[in-house]
């Protein structure tokens, strides 16, 4: 694992889109060889998607050869619904960069067949050929995409029940509303992350201190399904200051000892 | 790559680097369009998997909905009123010169006519949709012959007429026919409008009170009846008074019934209205404020005399006076000039002028679902756009 400690949210974000421009770039993709991106939603990537266009509007980046592959979306909610994932990925991302849309992949939560469109989304990430870079954020519970605590670990895409927790930190983009939150979702499993050749978590904010702390100082717990990733071989977790408030001095020394190593994978290429 | 757009092969045209005006707001985003009609870009990227064929770079302008005029009385040398040789291809040069102000849509109008002009021309002003040859007709304006002596101001005193019953008879007795016809002005305190009022509304055909002595009263009740416009707010009607404020009344009315409401016509050329009075109207009843152009057949011609309806003009700068009289006929100012005049007048903002002179005329007309934004869906018209310093210049699609 690398564990990156930058001061704020604006550095993450900064740090984290330049990391995957420079990966893309070195992949050199092109017709015949996608790059393909798992992505988030929600607010802990937003920073790293408005810094991801702007290079993308100074020529630096193109996405014309990159296949994209969102973790999750509500089950239920009409997919242009100002909170659906689409809606998300659509305006904050989408929109504004050269992508096309038979490109890009999200679950379609109001599919007939919920199973069906599990196992086919995980055929079309099999026919891509696997994910080079998968991004993603960590609930407050620790949870990946929507791996709610006690999420088998080897766990597909599927139809999942959202917990209280989460419910309540999504309440806020339904007006507060809880009766207004969706309560189920498809998400892609532990496992189909685990599958990409490199993962790499954001973490911000000092209310995902103790769930960061649990994801890579205690053992691998389902019940805190990101420390799984301490069994994938190429992990990188982005994380502030706020963030390191629960884990051991040492911990962060040790990590922010060796910050010049890791500041070359983000330097112009 | 293929693109699978199966909704429709027709190109589409992605408007980038501009601010749009979308929920009352400027905002910086792409507008895309096809086939005339404004396009959701979000529905077309995951049910159509579609993407823009051609890119225009707007340089940072701001795109308008298209303006709409609903009294404009000719231009360009072509008198709307007079029954010409070849009345189809006035208003088609009408039509095609006032893109260039930025209106796409507009209501031709008829000042007081003799009964034959009405039953030569009205069939002649077809209702037609907008395109690169010219702005759209909504309907004719007919602003008479309905109206007070008192106040007819620049209309023939001859041609003035009175409701005998006030249903379809007389209507049709006088115009001959109604097709075509999107607002009539008339004068509420005339005897028997009410039936008028009532048999055109039912008809869709959008009331409009001016020319007239009313008081706040009569006014109210033309308004309970179905009456939905004031014709040049201030203009040809009893001035503002304290204890009477006459159809001005009506923009804080109380008795205008819930859910509708009074628009009004204002000719921001900054003659026909002290930009006070202007401003006044304007923090009583904002919603309702309609910028009109009223022009006459000069607009866009030089200084000189000129025929306007049955009578004469003179044309001295921005000033067109009925010859001999210090009576003012009809503006010759243009649509862009009086957006530009509102907001510099009223201190409102952008978005408030470039309303005035499209959202709020097409929600009195009642078709806002069609024009006067820039919704998904709504026809594409044109759009009309104004640089930071109001430089003018506008897209077709």
């Amino acid at each position: 694992m690398k564990l990156i400690i930058l001061d704020d949210y604006e550095q993450v974000s900064e740090w984290t889109a330049k990391y995957i421009r420079n990966r893309i770039k070195k992949f050199n993709p092109g017709p015949d060889r996608f790059f393909t991106l798992g992505l988030p939603t929600g607010s802990t990537p937003l920073g790293c998607y408005k810094k991801l266009i702007e290079y993308h509007k100074k020529g630096e980046i193109s996405f014309q050869y990159v296949k994209t592959f969102n973790m999750d979306e509500y089950v239920g909610l009409p997919r242009d619904h100002p909170e659906s994932y689409h809606s998300f990925m659509w305006n904050n991302f989408f929109k504004h960069i050269d992508i096309r849309a038979e490109n890009a992949h999200i679950l379609d939560g109001n599919a007939s067949n919920l199973e069906k469109e599990c196992q086919d989304f995980e055929a079309k990430i099999k026919a891509a050929g696997g994910i080079e870079l998968f991004v993603g954020g960590i609930g407050p519970d620790g949870h990946i995409a929507f791996n709610e605590p006690g999420s088998s670990l080897v766990s597909r895409t599927r139809v999942k029940t959202l917990a209280m927790d989460t419910i309540l930190a999504n309440a806020r983009f339904f007006d507060g509303d809880l009766s207004k939150v969706p309560t189920m979702a498809l998400t892609v499993g532990v496992g189909t992350v685990m599958d990409a050749r490199e993962v790499m978590i954001l973490i911000t904010g000092s209310h995902k201190a103790f769930a960061l702390y649990k994801a890579i100082e205690e053992g691998v717990n389902h019940m805190w399904t990101v420390s799984a990733f301490q069994q994938h071989p190429q992990t990188v977790f982005v994380c502030d200051e706020d963030a390191t408030q629960e884990l051991r001095v040492k911990t962060v020394k040790y990590f922010k000892g060796i910050m010049d190593v890791h500041n070359k994978m983000v330097e112009e290429p | 790559m293929p693109s699978n757009k199966s909704v429709s092969d027709a190109p589409i045209t992605q408007f980038v680097n501009c601010r749009i005006l979308k929920d009352h707001k400027l905002q910086w985003e792409d507008l895309w369009v096809r086939e005339g009609k404004i396009l959701n870009p979000e529905k077309l990227f995951f049910d159509e998997e579609g993407f823009a064929d051609h890119k225009v770079d707007c340089e940072d302008k701001i795109i308008a909905p298209g303006f709409i005029d609903v009294q404009i009385n000719g231009g360009y040398g072509i008198d709307f009123s007079q029954a010409s040789s070849d009345i189809r291809g006035g208003v088609a040069l009408v039509a095609k010169k006032i893109l260039e102000h930025g209106v796409t849509s507009f209501c031709p109008t008829l000042v007081t006519s003799p009964s034959d002009i009405y039953h030569k021309v009205i069939p002649e002003l077809r209702v037609q949709d907008g395109g690169p040859e010219g702005a759209g007709v909504l309907g004719i304006h007919l602003e008479g012959p309905f109206i007070s002596e008192e106040k007819r101001g620049a209309h023939p005193p001859k041609f003035l007429r009175t409701f005998k019953a006030g249903g379809l008879a007389d209507l049709m007795e006088i115009y001959g026919h109604l097709d075509n016809v999107a607002m009539v002005t008339l004068a509420p305190e005339l005897a028997n409008s009410a039936a008028a009022i009532h048999e055109l509304s039912g008809r869709g055909i959008a009331v409009s009170l001016g020319h007239s002595m009313a008081d706040l009263s009569q006014a109210e009740e033309a308004v309970q009846h179905g009456a939905k416009f004031i014709t040049h707010l201030f203009n040809a009607m009893l001035p503002f008074h304290h204890r009477d404020p006459g159809i001005v009344g009506l923009l804080t009315s109380d008795r205008v019934p819930p859910g509708r409401t009074v628009y009004y016509g204002m000719i921001a050329d900054g003659i026909h209205t002290h930009p006070a009075a202007l401003r006044i109207a304007h923090r009583a009843h904002p919603a309702g404020l309609v910028l009109v152009t009223d022009a006459v057949m000069a607009m866009g011609l030089p200084p000189g005399r000129h025929t306007l309806g049955q009578q004469q003009i003179d044309i001295q700068g921005l000033h067109a006076y009925l010859t001999g009289t210090t009576t003012l006929s009809g503006s010759i100012a243009t649509m862009d000039m009086c957006v530009r005049h509102f907001r510099e007048a009223s201190g409102c903002t952008v978005e408030a002028a470039l309303e005035a002179a499209s959202l709020h005329p097409a929600q009195m007309l009642g078709i806002s679902h069609r024009k006067g934004t820039l919704e998904y869906g709504t026809d594409a018209g044109i759009n009309a756009s104004f640089g930071a310093c109001f430089t003018f210049l506008f897209f077709y699609n």
